[in-house]
């Protein structure tokens, strides 16, 4: 049986000169053979294993996206230890704050070594320094250090970690074996015809989350298919450099989420050369999809040569390793249209002339089994919306060090409740809302419980009288943060928008899209006490909805 | 046109209408746009359009930041200094 390291060494082996990573900078890009991939990630392997790291030990990687990053999570994999990526520090951030959640995760997950940069080092070292955890830099000398032997691991050994955000997602590390990270870039590979011949994957997204790290990273790497890899942060400035790489690389195949799109059409300049012709899908992934921002993309990309049919659509998430659905490439997603009132009210998907047109997430890929499961768990035919059920071969083998977590989370027989609700028709998954609370506001995924904390512990809101929600934001194709407060008396409104947007945006990262203070009693509640989100944003978009 | 209280102005209307969709609302000059959690990093590439399409002024994307960036007057000073 494979594992990770057989397998990264092996691609190496078979085509040592061949691409494995063109790195994408700021004034240049430079590739990387499989050869010297391997060597490089080698390097990694021995100045961890000098700092103690060995097979099963956790090592997170403080660091931003760099090859550094890339070659110390492979160099980590090398040794059979368990790398976790955590989102680097940005200028937006607090960071004392940030350091905090850094100690919050060594603590809590028994991390045995975090590797950092130079100017890292200091604070981190001494922040860490009662806890059993070495913080190596990445300028230690790696010169002399012998490379380990590879180790002989067991296929069903956690192989790598994925984290998700907030309070809640930092003590939830998505524990992944090398199985089922093979078994998904196997099974996936095959929904999408991968050639690592002939593909070219071309990515901009964070390595931090499931969607740039599994299909713009592990997959690439493991199936040895040329990655074009580029900065998120650079990206986001300058969104139509993915074009140009594209057309510079003849790439093949991109994740997005939902937002890129129209974000990436108006950042085309008039007088932009480039050719998308080589572009045989562009998978919408991990945020709501909409119709309308497909249709803006083509519109403005089609005279560059983007033909409509790479359209494509994946339902995926960290605990399923990666993908669930997929739509057939080489034809646009199906849209299902139906009658508003009768799925919004009563939970059916009714076929209609005109109403409500739902983009299809595709069919489950090899070895999912999906259902749709009504409030007490019993299945739901097709057309009928449920909370969305799944069992596969390469599902999470728990949350690291948290069996309490794991055991809420897969039930006896065997299915992870998703949290996300949907409906089914002629096998195709259409996902209709979310049970659980949460938002995703340009990919990021946000928990309005941190942000109603923030706006408790912000000077003039009345206590216990805040909610948060999202609504959609139209111009990004996106969530956006809504949050609504009630103020103390004689409380300064000025002041305190002042301080709950900094706060949210130091803490979260994200930025509040609409901050009302209502009057006293606006804010609903129900009889538990407990925010009645879903009632609160209704009244919101009743009110104040454009 | 390159007055810097006109510039504040039309950029007020802008921020305020097209990305916060609140036109009831006032940025002060000194506020802090990005800093002070006001406009998302998807919305400076689109502020920086507006500024390319209203004044000629061009701002590279490494400009895009805090630094540079972080208020309507500091903004302003910028446009009325590369305004064709």
């Amino acid at each position: 049986m494979s594992t990770l390291v057989s397998t990264l060494t092996a691609r190496a082996a078979e085509a040592p000169q061949r691409p494995a990573l063109t790195f994408v900078e700021r004034g240049g890009e430079h590739t990387i053979s499989r050869g010297e991939f391997l060597q490089a990630a080698q390097a990694y392997s021995g100045r961890l294993a000098a700092a103690g790291l060995g097979a099963g030990d956790l090592v997170i990687l403080v660091l931003q996206h760099s090859l550094d990053l890339v070659y110390a999570f492979w160099g980590a994999a090398l040794l059979g230890a368990v790398p976790s990526i955590f989102p680097f520090l940005t200028e937006k951030l607090d960071p004392d704050l940030y350091r905090q959640r850094v100690k919050t995760l060594v603590e809590h997950s028994g991390a045995k070594v975090v590797i950092t940069y130079p100017e890292f080092y200091d604070s981190l070292s001494q922040l860490l320094a009662e806890l059993d955890c070495t913080v190596l830099s990445t300028a230690d000398a790696a010169a002399g250090i012998a490379v380990p032997p590879a180790p002989q691991l067991d296929p069903d050994a956690v192989a790598l970690l994925q984290h998700s955000s907030g309070s809640t997602g930092l003590q939830k590390g998505v524990a992944l074996s090398h199985r089922a990270v093979l078994r998904q870039v196997e099974a996936y590979g095959k929904s999408i015809a991968l050639d690592p011949e002939t593909d070219v994957i071309v990515s901009w997204l964070p390595l931090y989350h499931d969607m740039g790290l599994i299909a713009g990273f592990v997959l690439p790497v493991l199936t040895g298919t040329h990655l074009v890899l580029m900065s998120p942060f650079e990206w986001v400035r300058q969104p139509a450099s993915l074009l140009e790489a594209i057309g510079r690389h003849r790439g093949t195949l991109c994740w997005l989420p939902n937002f890129a799109y129209k974000l990436m059409a108006r950042s085309v300049r008039p007088g932009a050369e480039f050719d998308l012709s080589s572009w045989r899908a562009v998978i919408n992934c991990s945020e709501p999809v909409y119709d309308e921002s497909h249709q803006v993309f083509v519109e403005k990309l089609a005279p560059f040569g983007f033909s409509p049919n790479a359209l494509a659509v994946s339902y995926a998430m960290a605990e399923n390793t990666f993908a669930v659905t997929q739509t057939a490439v080489g034809q646009p997603p199906r849209g299902d249209v139906v009658e508003i009132a009768a799925l919004q009210e009563r939970g059916e998907a009714i076929p209609a002339a005109e109403g409500k047109r739902v983009v299809s997430c595709g069919a489950p890929i090899e070895s999912v089994e999906l259902a749709i499961f009504d409030t007490e768990r019993n299945p739901l035919p097709e057309r009928k919306v449920g909370e969305i059920g799944l069992r596969s071969e390469f599902m999470l083998s728990g949350y690291y060090k948290r069996p309490d977590l794991s055991a809420e989370a897969i039930t006896a027989d065997g299915w992870y409740l998703t949290g996300d609700m949907g409906y089914l028709a002629n096998g195709e998954l259409y996902i209709s809302g979310r049970k659980k609370d949460l938002l995703i506001v340009g990919g990021k995924n946000i928990y309005p419980q941190d942000l109603e904390d923030i706006a408790n512990r912000t000077v003039g809101v009345h206590p216990g009288r805040a909610v948060a929600f999202g609504v959609l934001d139209e111009r990004l194709g996106s969530e956006k943060v809504i949050i609504l407060c009630e103020l103390q008396d004689g409380a300064d409104p000025a002041a305190a928008e002042q301080e709950l947007r900094a706060k949210v945006v130091q803490e979260t990262e994200v930025t509040v899209g609409d901050l009302r203070f209502v009057p006293r009693g606006w804010i609903l509640k129900t009889s538990s006490g407990k925010h009645a989100r879903t009632d609160n944003r209704e009244k919101y978009l009743r009110e104040f909805g454009v | 046109m390159t007055d810097k209280n006109e510039i504040i102005s039309k950029l007020n209307t802008y921020i305020t209408t097209e990305l916060l969709k609140r036109p009831d609302k006032t940025i002060g000059a000194d506020e802090a746009l990005i800093s002070g959690g006001l406009i998302d990093s998807f919305s400076l590439v689109d502020l920086a359009l507006f500024v390319e399409q209203s004044w000629g002024a061009r701002i590279d994307d490494t400009e895009l930041n805090a630094q540079t960036f972080d208020t309507l007057g500091q903004l302003a000073e910028l446009i009325a200094a590369r305004a064709s």
